[in-house]
């Protein structure tokens, strides 16, 4: 009973990978592969590590497998919302098909990120010798 | 051959494809995708690899690897913007 509920967890995050992957090939754009990557591969692990935990039925390793979940589930959309404003500004465009941008306008073209505009450059000649 | 073997090859099949956005993406963020998803399904490898061969350690290989990619990935997007307008 408990093993069918392992494999059945097993088979969910190995489809949801998959899924994944066929969406990181087949995407027209960057914005619509991160969607796929995201969103899919978070919940294809996560499910992966639910099983590990109900598999084992110990404390150590539900405590460590739910760990590993509860940081995969914190960070997975903070890489994506950092990677993706990234992109943005860098100017990757969205696919032929998009036909609205909220964000057009609202961002300077020449944006530069502020904590490196304050640090002085390494490579600097001194002025006064 | 079990069936999480047979789960664990199917895992593998997922690679290629990743990769195949790591060679070809048009832009540097499509690469940082990939490799995202690339190391995502290695925490995935590591994780049904712990219940295959019953040894609990590939957990912790599992934790490291995500604390990894995250950072990697933030790096990453931290370098694309500071590079700003490029063509690659």
């Amino acid at each position: 009973m408990q093993m069918w509920l392992v494999y059945i967890l097993v088979l969910g995050g190995v489809f949801f990978l998959l899924i994944a992957a066929i969406g990181v090939v087949r995407m027209p754009d960057l914005y619509n592969r991160m969607h796929a990557t995201s969103k899919a591969g978070t919940l294809g692990v996560g499910l992966i590590l639910v099983a590990v935990a109900v598999f084992y039925q110990e404390l150590s390793v539900a405590a460590r497998a739910l760990s590993a979940l509860a940081f995969i589930v914190l960070t997975a959309p903070v890489a994506a919302h950092a990677l993706g404003r990234a992109a943005y500004l860098s100017g990757v465009k969205p696919c032929e098909d998009t036909y609205i941008d909220e964000l057009a306008g609202h961002y300077q073209a020449n944006h530069k990120l502020e904590s490196v505009e304050k640090t002085p450059p390494a490579h600097k000649p001194e002025s006064n010798p | 051959m079990s069936f999480l073997e047979v789960m664990l090859l199917a895992l593998t099949l997922t690679l290629p494809f990743a990769l195949y956005r790591l060679v070809k993406g048009p832009t540097l963020s499509d690469r940082v995708v990939g490799l995202d998803l690339i190391t995502s399904v290695s925490v995935a490898l590591a994780a049904l690899y712990a219940l295959v061969s019953g040894q609990t350690a590939f957990l912790d290989v599992a934790i490291a690897l995500a604390l990894f990619a995250f950072l990697a990935t933030l790096g990453l997007a931290r370098y694309i913007e500071y590079r700003g307008h490029k063509g690659d």
